[in-house]
């Protein structure tokens, strides 16, 4: 039965219910058990925004604390997972990914490669990422370009409460590492999720809208913004279809293609910094594969190539906003030889 | 006087289908002002969240105003049109006009109580969903088909209400019903059918179920002959060899939304009202863990082979003849040709055009009136 939770809340019932199927499931992190220098007997945090909240008693033993060392802890979380857990490692901002860097991007990402298929890794590493929340140029990045860019990663970036349970579902199941993106500025937002199990499977985009005129490639965060410019789009009659990627790896591009050949226009609305980015990689994608079908130069919106500001002013310039869809729109909708 | 309690001006109003629907929103209007209407005829395409329709005549009048327009929202049981005779002033209706015009601009209201609640009953250590409407008069209990679910009777279950006590449940490895099938035999699901029964405390009741759901229904009938009041088995499975093997199977197998939207369309004889929420929600319930084993089992209930299998006709006969039956079949049935409804012996037969193996959501008056026809049959 579909009930309306937070996006915060299917994150943790996908975590307990994984964890009530499968005992080698286990959660690590900073503040996970504890916080604040308590012990975690009374209350445990449940992370820095509580998305663990309630498993720490309902779990003994099974949620850990970790120190406020990712090296060792994400490195932990990997061997675990190459003896028989599946550790869930929350890795808090991930900006803070850089000193854990050889573990996943050296280690996880390629033992499956290196021992010749004999070893898998299931480790998920839930991570926060995004801009909006005045935490300025190192709490604030998004990052999944990196994690992208390195063969033998899964990268998540759920847009929804629904994709959020299902996707982390599906993390927890899978045998390769995954480093699973959660917005900060959605985890309050609602949705109906089912109370039942459900995993959905990576490399499947999501056509969150159907329209004709203008394909807009989002994903995470920017699925919101730019399902936003397409409802102000339809009233002045440009009817948008607004795919959400849902995985960046694997991708889908089987239906990004198939919706820039029926539309012929193309806007990639990414929140990343602009080089080597999601929108280059689509973009590049459509370029190379659908190019007889573009009738318009490929539009991109992102955040511009600087750090996140802590100005309130700049921060909020900074993240693309439906307005700035709404002109990209504009301009390859109204765009002609 | 009261307009809209004047009895000489009939109200068309937005219907309830389904229990969770709020509002609709009129597509198009088929039929316009100074039309002549009798009951049955299409007066105008609504779409909901969940799916689109037709909305029948309920009354034959001429329609004298057209208040909702098209694409704004209208609560259930807005009132979105005028029927009235000519001796009816203008002044009148206008004064009916703004009366319903007030209850669409309020939209629906807060209090609203949507969804009635989901009960649950143990049948066997199954947890089997379901969930009733109306409140006087004999129990129907409303049986879906394969892949289907309590909600696939939105269009009929409100409707029946008015007179009996309709209850929907979702079969075992459907809905929100436990995913288990056990061995996946037809005996299964009637289990659950007669568990809701006992829950609700129904010594005696009438059964409408549909493909997979008119087996199940024969099969609780067979196994308690005295319980069972009518049976109305619309396109019921097992009574010839006929079926269509690449839909059931298609069905079964869609993993995504690309797969599985060409298999759903064949469900109905207008593939328009196939919608992508209709679509999505069919999609989330096949991703629920357990879906996937259940319906791969389920399939060996209904195939043998590459055929259907076809041991209803036995079930019947054990029944002999003591249970009035009716069978409904679409004309443009996709699944199982309607051509079976010659091979359900001793049956009251309806084929009903412009109706797919879905009659239920897309002729629902119709099925409503073979249904009401059949509980008077009843002794």
């Amino acid at each position: 039965m579909a009930r309306n939770i937070t996006y915060r809340e299917a994150i943790n019932e996908a975590l307990a219910q994984e964890m009530e199927r499968d005992p080698t499931v286990i959660v690590m992190g900073e503040d996970n058990a504890g916080g604040e220098g308590s012990p975690g007997e009374m209350d445990a945090w449940g992370g820095v925004l509580g998305v663990t909240k309630g498993l720490y008693h309902k779990f003994p033993g099974r949620v850990l604390d970790t120190p406020i060392s990712e090296s060792a802890f994400i490195g932990a979380a990997i061997g675990a997972a190459t003896a028989g857990l599946r550790p869930v490692a929350e890795l808090m901002f991930v900006d803070f990914m850089g000193v854990c860097f050889d573990q996943i991007y050296n280690q996880a990402a390629k033992f499956r490669y290196m021992f010749g298929g004999k070893a898998v890794t299931p480790v998920v590493i839930r991570t926060m990422y995004g801009a909006g929340l005045r935490a300025a140029a190192q709490h604030s990045q998004c990052l999944y370009p990196l994690f992208t860019h390195v063969p033998g990663l899964k990268v998540v970036l759920p847009s929804t409460p629904y994709d959020a349970k299902g996707l982390m579902t599906q993390a927890i199941r899978d045998n390769d590492p995954v480093i699973f993106f959660e917005h900060k500025a959605l985890y309050d937002m609602s949705g109906p999720v089912p109370e039942e199990s459900y995993a959905l499977p990576f490399g499947e985009a999501n056509v969150v809208r159907e329209g004709g005129d203008v394909t807009i490639v989002a994903l995470g965060r920017m699925v919101h913004t730019s399902l936003d410019a397409a409802g102000q789009l339809a009233a002045q009659g440009v009817e948008c279809e607004v795919v959400d990627l849902r995985t960046t790896s694997p991708l889908d591009e089987d239906t990004v293609l198939e919706s820039v050949e029926g539309t012929g226009r193309l806007v990639v609305v990414d929140e990343s910094h602009p080089r080597c980015n999601i929108a280059t990689d689509i973009s590049a994608l459509v370029a190379r594969k659908a190019f007889g079908a573009l009738q318009a130069p490929i539009e991109m919106v992102t955040a511009p190539h600087t750090p996140v500001p802590f100005s309130n002013a700049l921060e909020d310039l900074y993240i693309p906003d439906a307005q700035r869809v709404v002109n990209a729109v504009k301009t390859v909708s109204g765009w002609t030889r | 006087m009261d307009p809209l309690t004047d009895d000489r001006i009939v109200p068309v109003t937005m219907p309830k289908w389904g229990l969770s629907m709020q509002l609709g929103k009129i597509t198009t209007w088929i039929v316009e002002e100074g039309d002549e209407i009798s009951v049955g005829d299409d007066l105008a395409d609504i779409e909901t969240e969940k799916i689109n329709g037709t909305l029948e005549a309920a009354h034959a009048g001429t329609v004298r105003r057209i208040i909702a327009r098209v694409g704004e929202d209208v609560p259930v049981s807005g009132t979105i049109a005028l029927l009235a005779p000519a001796a009816v002033t203008d002044e009148e209706l206008d004064a009916a006009v703004l009366e319903a015009r007030a209850v669409i601009d309020a939209g629906v209201p807060d209090d609203a109580g949507g969804a009635p609640e989901l009960q649950t009953a143990d049948v066997g250590g199954r947890k089997i969903s379901y969930a009733g409407a109306g409140t006087d008069g004999d129990v129907i209990l409303l049986v879906h088909g394969y892949g289907g679910d309590r909600n696939s009777w939105l269009f009929l279950q409100e409707p029946l209400a008015v007179k009996y006590r309709v209850y929907a449940l979702d079969l075992p490895g459907h809905g929100t019903s436990s995913k288990d099938v056990g061995d996946g035999s037809i005996g299964v699901l009637a289990d659950a059918v007669t568990g809701v029964l006992d829950a609700l405390g129904a010594d005696r009741a009438h059964l409408v179920g549909h493909s997979m759901g008119g087996a199940v229904a024969l099969a609780v009938a067979a196994a308690a002959p005295g319980r069972i009041a009518s049976l109305t088995l619309i396109a019921p499975a097992g009574f010839g060899p006929e079926i269509n093997v690449g839909y059931l199977r298609g069905f079964a197998d869609a993993q995504s939304r690309r797969e599985l939207k060409p298999v759903v369309v064949r469900l109905f004889a207008d593939e328009s009202l196939v919608t992508r929420q209709l679509v999505d929600d069919l999609l989330a319930y096949k991703r629920l863990d357990g879906v996937d084993q259940a319906l791969h089992a389920l399939l060996g209930a209904l195939l043998d082979g590459d055929a259907q299998r076809a041991d209803a006709a036995a079930s019947l006969a054990a029944i002999g003849g003591a249970v009035p039956v009716t069978v409904v079949w679409g004309r443009a049935d996709q699944i199982i040709p309607a051509a079976q409804a010659e091979s359900v012996p001793g049956a009251v037969r309806h084929v009903i055009d412009g109706a797919g193996h879905m009659p239920h959501m897309e002729r629902p008056a119709e099925v409503q009136a073979a249904v009401e026809e059949t509980l008077t049959r009843a002794t």
